[in-house]
């Protein structure tokens, strides 16, 4: 009889599969600060009040799910925007199908090339804002990513980017475990906008740090979708100088479990962040667990801070949204809104919201609303009464209910290319 | 156009009747009026007939053009060629008045495999008919009927009917919170709608309406019946006495 396994650590279990990357003296500083962070919190379990509407397991455990590489003849998000094209295979950056990285306005190197240097700005970014995340929540997640992520993207912003710089994560692997930390330093005066988008690989982890100095502007649009097994766990962590901006969209399609995280910190007066997020599951395809945990800290005075999350689930899918604004107590003249609501197509699907304010200051506006509800049969009817079919008449509304968070996007031809996927998706749908 | 027959219909939740055998026929060509006092059923009527959830018809028939309507979904009735103008017009934020009156528009002509219309020929049409009811580019921009005043709802209706071209034109309580300038405007539709080949139904308390679109049949109704039926003098008599002298009349 073989003796009983020792009953390991989920933690120690993790960390045999990993090997830490070479870097610089500094990068491997910062790495093995995070090590110690990852040590003392340990990995999320359940009972953790951060993780107690998303299972964490899946992502805590040594391997990843495996997950199946879902044939489309599709074309993909951004397909027609002109940018500047970065593309990962599993996790790995692909020089030959990426674009050249030299653009007007902005420096762009490998995570890799940048961490073996003894002097880059990057010192004062990588890790910083991950660490300065953690409080007052630990997220373990981001941590383990700082310390054994080997590649990514950094990009340097001292102008203004002529197009979008597109990251595509594709995926073909169906065991593919997949890290990524990228980097965004945007300064003062400067723009550049960040596209993401593909299923990356079967377990996704993505740390990005965002510095944005006084007056500098960073916009970013994701469109994460496609596998429906597939699972990731991103963190997007940001700092905001004087009038600065900051301006987020996300959406989300498809995935057996995606949890997306956003940390930002307001430390200029009189700047804006504005996060959003889309998210459309149907279960019938196969489970959708969505999570949009958020975390905005106004620490200036007249900062503005917008939250919008939309959810539309179907056939028992699942929806989290953990929003939190603090506002500190010298943050006067705050203004801050937060809203998160999700349409349920049936008596299956599930969502849950913990929407949380925390005031310091006296002189603040900050109003939150969280809602969940069904179609609105009497609209449902009149559309019907008009020749409406009842499947169009149903996406019209979905529409229309996730309006306020897609019009969160700025630019009018990616909003188009966004609004495209989600007719694209509805359509499927109805075969 | 439209033939009525015996219809017997309850509210789903409360097994409580509503219609307790409703029998009338409208012809193609002609206006048919219905006046009746609060809770007689009307608007119970004009429901079942555009196929709103709640009700259950335990007997009796409605046909259009001799197409059994009680068993097609809402969709389908629209596409045969009903029309309800609602008492209360939806609002439905988000949706685009112009996106939605184009769907419409060739979903119907699709279910009835005609082609549908181009975006440069439909935004011409609605152009031209909008004006006529007077409403603005701005009006149509807008998500339906939101932020529309009373008046602009029910215009926001005929501008639908116009565009649809039903056979059989239902039009419940269309004068309630109406101006009398604006129940002309709303009247003018109707009557530029009226031909030869297209029914009316015009669901109302009061005459006045009837001033401007002029019934070749009145029909009052109460306690879910027809109780008596007859020229457009019957909706002047109702005018000067009220329903009570009728109601006891048709006990």
């Amino acid at each position: 009889m073989a003796a009983p396994a020792v009953k390991q650590d989920p933690l120690e279990a993790r960390l045999s599969t990993l090997s830490a990357p070479k870097g610089a003296a500094w990068a491997e500083e910062a790495r093995a600060e995070a090590r110690s962070r990852l040590a003392a919190s340990g990995l999320p379990g359940r009972r953790d009040e951060y993780w107690k509407f998303t299972d964490p397991t899946s992502l805590n455990q040594p391997d990843a799910p495996r997950a199946a590489v879902f044939a489309t003849d599709e074309a993909m998000p951004f397909s027609d925007v002109d940018r500047l094209k970065i593309v990962f295979v599993d996790g790995v950056f692909d020089a030959e199908a990426s674009d050249d990285l030299s653009m007007a306005g902005v420096e762009i190197e490998r995570l890799s090339d940048a961490l073996n240097r003894d002097i880059h700005w990057a010192r004062d970014l990588f890790g910083v804002l991950e660490e300065r995340g953690q409080t007052p929540v630990v997220r373990p997640h981001a941590a383990l990513n700082t310390a054994f992520a080997s590649d990514g993207i950094v990009i340097h912003a001292t102008g203004r980017a002529p197009k979008p710089i597109s990251l595509i994560y594709l995926h073909k692997s169906e065991a593919s475990d997949a890290m990524l930390h990228h980097l965004v330093k945007v300064e003062p005066g400067a723009e550049v906008t960040v596209l993401e988008n593909g299923p990356a690989a079967a377990r996704f982890s993505k740390v990005t740090e965002v510095e944005v100095a006084d007056t500098g502007r960073f916009h970013h649009v994701r469109a994460q979708g496609r596998d429906h097994e597939r699972r990731a766990s991103t963190h997007m962590f940001a700092r905001l100088g004087a009038n600065a901006t900051y301006k987020s969209f996300t959406l989300t399609v498809n995935g057996v479990l995606t949890r997306n995280e956003q940390v930002v910190e307001l430390v200029g007066d009189d700047s804006t962040v504005h996060i959003a997020g889309a998210a459309v599951g149907d279960a019938a395809y196969g489970a959708f667990h969505h999570d949009d945990t958020v975390f905005v800290t106004h620490d200036a005075v007249n900062c503005e801070s917008r939250q919008v999350f939309k959810k539309v689930m179907r056939n028992g899918a699942e929806g989290v949204f953990q929003g939190k604004i603090l506002v500190k107590p010298d943050a006067q003249k705050t203004d801050g809104y937060q809203i998160s609501q999700s349409l349920l197509l049936d008596d299956d699907s599930v969502f849950q919201a913990k929407p949380e304010l925390e005031i310091y200051a006296d002189d603040v506006q900050c109003s939150h609303g969280s809602t969940t509800g069904a179609i609105d049969e009497d609209a449902l009817f009149y559309l019907r009464s008009r020749g409406v079919p009842e499947d169009i008449a149903t996406d019209l509304m979905v529409l229309a209910f996730l309006a306020e968070a897609i019009e969160e996007i700025e630019d009018e031809g990616l909003r188009a290319d966004i609004l495209a996927r989600l007719q694209g998706w509805l359509d499927r749908r109805r075969g | 156009m439209l033939e009525i027959k015996n219809l017997h219909v309850s509210l789903e939740e409360e097994d409580k009747q509503i219609l307790k055998g409703v029998d009338l026929t409208v012809e193609a060509g002609k206006v048919h009026a219905i006046m009746g006092p609060n809770g007689s059923g009307k608007s119970t009527l004009s429901y079942v007939l555009s196929g709103k959830g709640g009700y259950d018809v335990t007997e009796g028939e409605a046909l259009l053009a001799g197409e059994n309507l009680l068993d097609m979904d809402p969709e389908d009735r629209a596409a045969a060629g009903v029309f309800l103008a609602f008492q209360y017009p939806v609002e439905i934020p988000g949706v685009g008045n112009m996106t939605f009156l184009r769907t419409a528009v060739n979903a119907q002509r699709k279910a009835r495999g005609e082609e549908e219309m181009s975006a440069a020929e439909f935004l011409k049409v609605v152009r031209e008919k909008a004006k006529t009811l007077k409403i603005d580019a701005e009006m149509l921009k807008r998500p339906v009927n939101v932020g529309f005043s009373g008046g602009e709802k029910k215009r926001n209706e005929i501008l639908q009917m116009a565009m649809l071209e039903p056979k059989m034109c239902i039009l419940d309580e269309t004068d309630s919170g109406l101006d009398v300038d604006a129940m002309k405007l709303v009247a003018d539709g109707v009557n530029a709608l009226r031909s030869p080949d297209r029914g009316f139904l015009v669901i109302t308390h009061y005459q006045r309406l009837l001033d401007h679109i002029q019934p070749d049949v009145v029909h009052i109704m109460a306690g879910g019946r027809i109780i008596k039926t007859g020229g457009p003098e019957l909706a002047l008599e109702v005018e000067k006495n009220g329903y009570a002298d009728l109601m006891a009349e048709g006990v």
